[in-house]
């Protein structure tokens, strides 16, 4: 086995699925920092599910949903001819599942804390709301939108249990890594799964370091 | 009149081990229900308690070796014990074959299994992963034998155990799976097919027991009961073979 093919393959997953979930989370962000609908306590507590739900509850879950039988498998099937339980789509799908309250939450609060005047004044000024978002309300945000991805990539790099269920460890498919250190595990060679762990670990350090430091360098302005 | 036989035998063999002791075991995943059968019979002839803590045979494995509070090691193959005896975690002489297991093929959307396992349109096959899982390897081994492993490995997906991949079949991800013939046994529906493969076509799944060190008596009268008949007809219930 390709000692570090399934790192590979995990940053990819990472990172498709860190795209996928800015793109959807700001919007869904945006909106639960603005409504006023009483239906918003409804909307966190299912965008924070999956915090709380044991990994292997999503992927049990995902897996009947995204099979060839399932609600979603059935019609993608229909539409591509191929299932998504054990391709790397499925994996995106169920990634974004699984960190969506890692890029919802930062933004969410992000969104909240800025000033209600600074966007006033750029719809007084002419700007469209959407314009107005992207200059004035992103720029604001940046924190937040630095927190998300890197949360997003670093939470998507660490999962296990949903992948257990739903990937089928296919080599250079679905075997991410972490599956491959237990796969090493189990297979009693330990050195292996530590040189793959230790570059985890430091990933994971460096990862958070830089957030950190990046958000402290900007809250002092 | 054999129950009463055995109970008289066991009582002699627990001699001096106290009623009412907890036996910890560990047991792989794919002999957790007989396992929980043996375990309920003994604790009603002896008054023990036993608890089972099931897993892959490579992971609780690994949980001995670190110093998990084990006094009993049910695993899926016959390499793992070993290489605990000689570690020198393992009680020397105390390991045995307590089942064979035996391999089937089945399906719940195809009516052919075999004909679904040559036809590489038909979808995915389950199988345990044979790096870590013995049943895995034994499929491995017996679709190398009938010249299809290049053909199925293409379109193969691997559990972790033997039960994930069964997991993978039953809920229709997978048209085949392998699994180990007592799973089927237990399972309360009727797949649409079955093919089980020749033992002769991989090496024999045998799984060994093996007992811990600082194992207490009652920890030793459970590996006899083990030995008994009537533990064994439990085991030939689920669908093992039995070592003679």
């Amino acid at each position: 086995m390709n000692l570090y093919g399934p790192l590979w393959l995990s940053m990819q997953l990472a990172f498709v699925t860190t795209v996928v979930l800015i793109g959807l989370g700001t919007p869904l962000a945006w909106w639960l920092s603005r409504t006023e609908t009483r239906w918003k306590p409804v909307m966190q507590a299912i965008v924070a599910m999956p915090i709380v739900l044991p990994p292997t509850v999503l992927g049990f879950y995902l897996l009947i949903l995204l099979g060839p039988e399932g609600a979603i498998g059935s019609w993608w099937v229909t539409l591509t001819g191929n299932a998504l339980t054990f391709s790397f789509t499925g994996l995106v799908i169920a990634s974004t599942v699984y960190s969506l309250p890692f890029a919802v939450q930062p933004l969410q609060n992000a969104f909240e804390s800025l000033p209600r005047q600074t966007l006033e004044r750029a719809w007084t000024l002419g700007a469209s709301p959407l314009d107005a978002f992207f200059s004035v309300a992103v720029p604001l945000a940046k924190r937040g939108f630095v927190s998300a991805a890197v949360l997003s990539f670093a939470h998507t790099l660490g999962e296990f249990g949903v992948v257990l269920m739903v990937g089928g460890n296919i080599p250079g498919k679905t075997r991410v890594v972490s599956i491959a250190i237990y796969d090493h595990v189990e297979m009693l060679d330990y050195s292996s799964a530590h040189q793959l762990s230790l570059v985890l670990l430091a990933f994971a350090f460096l990862a958070l370091l830089a957030m950190f430091a990046v958000n402290h360098r900007w809250s002092r302005g | 009149m054999r129950r009463r036989a055995a109970f008289i035998l066991l009582a002699i063999v627990a001699g001096a081990a106290q009623a009412g002791d907890t036996v910890t075991v560990a047991v792989a995943s794919n002999f957790r229900s007989t396992a929980t059968l043996i375990a309920n019979r003994f604790g009603d002839e002896t008054g023990h308690a036993v608890q089972l803590s099931a897993g892959s045979t490579g992971k609780l494995y690994a949980q001995i070796v670190h110093g998990a509070p084990f006094a009993v090691f049910l695993a899926a193959d016959a390499a793992r014990p070993a290489l605990l005896e000689q570690a020198g975690r393992a009680v020397p002489g105390s390991r045995f074959t307590y089942a064979t297991g035996s391999l089937v093929i089945f399906s719940t959307r195809v009516q052919d299994c075999l004909a679904a396992l040559r036809d590489p349109g038909a979808g995915f096959v389950a199988l345990g992963n044979p790096a870590t899982s013995p049943y895995g390897a034994a499929a491995q081994q017996y679709l190398e034998g009938a010249g299809m492993w290049d053909l199925v490995s293409e379109r193969a997906v691997y559990g972790e155990n033997i039960t994930q991949a069964w997991q993978f079949a039953v809920t229709g991800n997978a048209v085949i799976g392998f699994a180990a013939r007592a799973q089927l046994r237990a399972w309360p529906h009727q797949p649409s097919c079955v093919y089980e493969v020749p033992t002769s076509a991989h090496d024999p799944l045998e799984q060994q027991a093996v007992l811990l060190d600082g194992a207490s008596e009652a920890a030793r009268a459970f590996l006899e009961f083990l030995r008994s008949a009537e533990a064994r007809e439990l085991v030939e219930q689920d669908g093992y073979e039995m070592p003679e």
